[in-house]
């Protein structure tokens, strides 16, 4: 009886046309154009592609020599290292907090979470105030604490000495409520009721983190350290905002795909194939490590 | 259960409060900061702009120089429109996903999933000749710049929102809707007067993440907001930062009136945001 009612099929596609032809038209039409594109010649952006290129993979060639693309790629895969240690790690350590208090987990929930709402644009701009050189908001700290000389106004340029640091710490900083909120929800998961026979059993609360929180926590922090990776090939409005045109060699693949986007269209497509399989490799290991029992199937 | 006080928990707080300040201190310093001129902010940044330090000069600036009403209504357009319309459609296809069994229904739940995969880097070139050729990019009127924006921004939340939507559907009872049909209701009926009003959290849920989304995307913008008056306000914000460049003032003036009014948001919603935020992350 329950499945009589969705027998009438013959207008179902009236409802799924919309939602799928705008998928198909901006998602995956492009995307297998962009393939193609790279191994096309093409003049200006915004125009069709021209002949193939001889030979037709010179573009994939190229970006194996490319330094700038081997900066970019370094880079990268240091953004990615920085967020899952940086983001996944202080998130865990903090939701781990939380959960041992209940006045004010509300509130810290709420401001944790706070920079991921702002964009990443603004937060850009913020941090080239606070790491300005003369007299931004940590060098001016630095100067009161004494730590740098305040009569010969001795300051340190922070954005081209050391940059990674200066355009990480924002990224960094933005996401971890993100994840700080999905290990909340794993935690809360737990049954209390194996905490309570663990402490009937007499153990520290620093083994039942070990030998029960961490262990079942570990489909979150799967989930938490997928999330850091495709994030982090994601990234481009804060490191544009703070670092244009990759200046200090401060190049991360989707920057440096913008770069070439208008000067050199067809590199530029195969420079976001690139980090597609990036993605796609880095995601599926993983998820191997991982070993996530979750089913993804709806 | 008597350890309220113990060194344990006033260690746990200090920690906590420390990254609290990390999050609620560099806004405090930006607001504070805008309301000083460039000497004051020169000699000390962490002082109040009380008394004569205090001036609204920053923002006088700001105005006189940047369309920033414009900005915001060309924002709260494009990402009205994109929330309103991946709402409408995204519940529809879910809908039809999570109740109905057709051919190839496994294939469209596949490209569901592989379309939550695809970067922005890997369509932008392409969407940009698309949309050149159908003379909506770089366009005297404003409002088919903002289109331009406006449809692929549709498309990237797409698949986020209907995964989330199917989720939720699933929960709900079959028999509200049997009794809809034996009232004689067809499918277009039993949605839009049964399922979609149950759906409300979720659709709020989805529509606050897509408006979101669209309003702090900065890349898109860059590609089809090309001129002045299309300006959406997050690319104004860029351009604010590129021309103004040691005019810390007017820079701290424009942070804090970009922040603002989702500050705002934030704080009557921040329950439905969070959730927005995470939940279709958690389910897949």
């Amino acid at each position: 009886m329950s499945a009589n009612i969705y027998k009438h099929k013959k207008l179902i596609w009236v409802f799924l046309l919309p939602a799928f032809l705008f998928m198909l038209v901006y998602l995956y039409y492009p995307f297998v154009q962009n393939i193609l594109n790279s191994f096309q010649h093409i003049k200006y952006m915004g125009t069709a592609g021209g002949e193939w290129n001889t030979p037709w993979y010179v573009n994939y060639t190229k970006l194996l020599s490319d330094v700038k693309m081997r900066i970019a790629l370094k880079n990268t895969v240091i953004t990615i290292a920085a967020t899952i240690i940086g983001q996944v790690g202080i998130a865990l350590l903090l939701s781990l907090l939380v959960s041992n208090i209940k006045l004010g987990a509300g509130f810290f929930r709420t401001v944790y979470f706070f920079p991921i709402v702002i964009s990443a644009t603004a937060l850009g701009l913020l941090f080239n105030l606070i790491f300005l050189y003369d007299k931004g908001m940590v060098n001016q700290l630095l100067q009161f604490a004494g730590y740098l000389d305040r009569e010969s106004n001795e300051l340190i340029d922070w954005k081209s000495k050391h940059a990674m640091f200066t355009m990480l710490t924002p990224v960094i900083w933005q996401y971890v409520g993100f994840y700080f909120v999905i290990l909340l929800t794993g935690l809360s998961g737990i049954p209390a009721e194996l905490y309570e026979a663990a402490t009937i059993d007499g153990s520290t609360k620093r083994q039942m983190v070990r030998y029960i929180t961490l262990p079942l926590l570990r489909n979150s922090i799967g989930t938490c350290v997928i999330l850091a990776v495709t994030g982090a090939l994601k990234v481009f409005d804060l490191p544009w905002t703070m670092f244009v045109n990759g200046m200090s060699n401060t190049w991360l693949t989707g920057t440096y795909m913008y770069s070439k986007v208008y000067s050199d269209v067809d590199y530029a497509s195969s420079i976001a194939v690139f980090i597609v399989i990036l993605g796609v490799v880095l995601s599926a290991a993983v998820n191997r490590i991982f070993r996530q029992n979750d089913d993804f199937e709806v | 259960m008597k350890k309220k006080l113990s060194p344990g928990y006033v260690l746990i707080y200090l920690f906590l409060i420390l990254w609290a300040l990390t999050t609620i201190f560099p806004l405090a310093w930006t607001l504070m900061n805008s309301f000083k001129d460039k000497k004051m902010i020169y000699s000390n940044s962490f002082a109040l702009p009380t008394g004569i330090a205090f001036s609204l000069d920053n923002y006088r600036n700001i105005f006189a120089n940047y369309d920033i009403v414009s900005a915001y209504r060309n924002s709260f357009i494009i990402s009205g429109t994109v929330a309103a319309a991946v709402i409408l459609f995204s519940g529809m296809a879910a809908y039809i996903l999570c109740r109905y069994r057709f051919r190839g229904r496994n294939l469209l739940i596949l490209l569901l999933y592989a379309g939550m995969m695809f970067p922005i880097y890997s369509t932008i070139i392409p969407v940009m000749r698309m949309q050149t050729k159908w003379g909506i990019v770089n366009s005297p009127y404003v409002w088919k710049n903002l289109l331009s924006v406006i449809l692929p921004q549709i498309a990237g939340n797409m698949s986020f929102a209907i995964i989330v939507l199917m989720g939720y559907i699933r929960t709900l009872p079959v028999e509200l809707e049997e009794a809809a049909y034996m009232e004689g209701c067809n499918m277009f009926g039993t949605y839009f007067k049964v399922v979609f009003p149950l759906c409300k959290p979720s659709m709020v849920t989805v529509g606050i993440f897509s408006f979101l989304w669209s309003y702090n995307d900065l890349f898109t913008q860059m590609f089809f907001l090309r001129t002045k008056e299309n300006w959406a306000i997050t690319i104004l914000l860029n351009n604010i930062a590129s021309k103004e460049g040691v005019n810390y003032g007017a820079l701290f003036a424009s942070v804090t009136l970009i922040v603002i009014p989702v500050l705002i948001v934030y704080m009557f919603l921040n329950q439905y945001i969070i959730k927005g935020m995470t939940v279709g992350a958690v389910k897949g």
